[in-house]
């Protein structure tokens, strides 16, 4: 075990706003996103690589926040649930998975949703293969996934809407 | 959950994560992908002091074709080798990273960290077992590079040596008159599968010339049954060489039972996968397109 371990300086831009932060080595990015800058909406889970409630947007790529460090964040920009909406209006997605009733406890939502905003960011119109592909990686224990696909549809259609 | 406290060490090269890897000794830790490694540390069945990040190092993550060869960066992600239009023309290679996890282990995810951590349920071994592979170490003193069955040794044990890293993953491109296929048996996607199945054929007319049919999660190591590919080779891929291929797969697999199933209920899985496998490979040596994606239960 090593005696003193010397923090880490990063920076980071979470939902468009840069920020600076010193952090322990050990720290992962949902903690440095949950305890350093409240930003609760990106949940912890399993906390063991499975369930996706933990999703964030890194660089535009999906990863599980709860299986890498925040110091491999540096320099990166992120980006959570709390990010989706622009100047009051909901994302697409979110408003989706409003809409199509997507969701039931909630908890599993946030990760879902940027599963699904990468998604559509490299393919506008998805098939039903390839949504399940997509968010294979999220787990919703309230059995929600019929919902889930109708809400990915919806928003798809919606944002290839002119 | 915390991992154990550890120093962090940012890699500016591959060299200096050699010489920093060598200097620290087996208290440090290489961190790729960290898709395997960070819930290690977290559960504390991992505990470096020190961890080395290779994350930051320019030009590890590539794929390029070259004299009949694909060389892959170590750090190049699952996801990468998915969307490559380079590792698309051979459908085994697509099989397998496309079929890795999730799409969120596969964005961070590496080959070359897939590899060293020769986990005896991970995927990429046994699929470019298949193929002929080797992988490229270097240390201080330079490189070497290692055909892919001598760099795994046993579970979770590679021919890695104190202070040497993969550097690269060189694959000999599959003749055109060859096809393969990588098949997974899974309970969900984010879990490691059940057992997993590769084959590799090159076909003359009608007759099998060549076969390559590897088992993963069915041994220690991915287990290559050579009395399958006797068992195809020279013959037509028709029933009688088909069953003969599924027995002898049976034969050489050596399940642990767990929770993802009984020893026999393995032992039958991997037959099934193999003879699916090998009609999968047969067309697509014959250049039909086949689309194949984890099977689950």
């Amino acid at each position: 075990m090593p005696e003193a371990i010397e923090k880490v300086a990063i920076r980071a831009t979470v939902n468009g706003k840069q920020h600076s932060l010193s952090v322990e080595p050990r720290t992962l990015l949902v903690e440095m996103l949950r305890e350093n800058l409240d930003l609760t909406g990106t949940h912890v889970g399993c906390d063991t690589t499975y369930c996706g409630a933990c999703t964030v947007l890194l660089n535009g790529s999906a990863v599980k926040s709860c299986t890498m460090f925040a110091v491999q964040a540096d320099g990166a920009e992120i980006t959570t649930v709390e990010g989706l909406e622009k100047d009051g209006q909901l994302h697409p997605i979110q408003k989706a998975f409003g809409d199509s009733y997507g969701l039931q406890c909630g908890y599993c939502t946030p990760g879902i949703m940027l599963s699904a905003v990468q998604l559509l960011s490299k393919n506008k119109s998805p098939n039903d293969t390839q949504i399940r592909k997509a968010i294979a990686g999220n787990t919703c224990r309230c059995t929600g996934y019929q919902n889930v696909l109708k809400a990915i549809r919806l928003a798809a259609q919606v944002m290839r809407e002119p | 959950m915390y991992p154990r406290a550890f120093h962090y060490h940012r890699a500016g090269s591959l060299n200096e994560a050699a010489e920093m890897l060598s200097q620290l000794g087996d208290e440090a830790k290489l961190l790729a992908g960290g898709q395997s490694l960070i819930p290690l540390m977290k559960l504390r069945f991992a505990n470096p002091a020190h961890l080395i990040d290779l994350n930051f190092i320019p030009k590890t993550s590539y794929i390029a074709h070259e004299n009949g060869v694909l060389r892959l960066g170590a750090l190049t992600r699952h996801s990468e080798i998915e969307n490559s239009e380079i590792a698309a023309k051979i459908p085994i290679l697509h099989d397998c990273a496309a079929g890795i996890a999730d799409v969120q282990v596969r964005n961070r995810g590496t080959i070359g960290g897939s590899l060293a951590e020769a986990d005896p349920s991970g995927d990429w071994a046994v699929a470019l077992m298949t193929l002929s592979t080797d992988v490229h170490c270097l240390n201080a003193k330079g490189e070497r590079h290692i055909s892919l069955p001598q760099f795994i040794k046993d579970a979770y044990t590679t021919d890695l040596s104190h202070g040497e890293l993969v550097k690269e993953v060189a694959i000999r491109i599959p003749a055109k008159n060859s096809g393969g296929a990588y098949l997974a048996f899974k309970r969900a996607a984010p879990v490691y599968p059940t057992a997993t199945a590769a084959v590799q054929l090159t076909m003359d007319g009608d007759m099998c010339k060549d076969a390559a049919i590897v088992l993963g999660c069915v041994g220690l190591t991915p287990v290559r049954v050579t009395n399958a590919e006797s068992a195809l080779q020279g013959h037509k891929i028709d029933d009688k060489s088909l069953a003969a291929a599924e027995e002898a797969a049976r034969a050489a697999a050596d399940p642990q039972p767990d929770m993802r199933g009984s020893a026999e209920y393995k032992r039958s899985l991997v037959g099934a996968l193999v003879k699916r496998a090998i009609r999968i490979a047969e067309k697509r040596a014959r250049g039909e397109q086949v689309q194949v994606g984890p099977i689950y239960a």
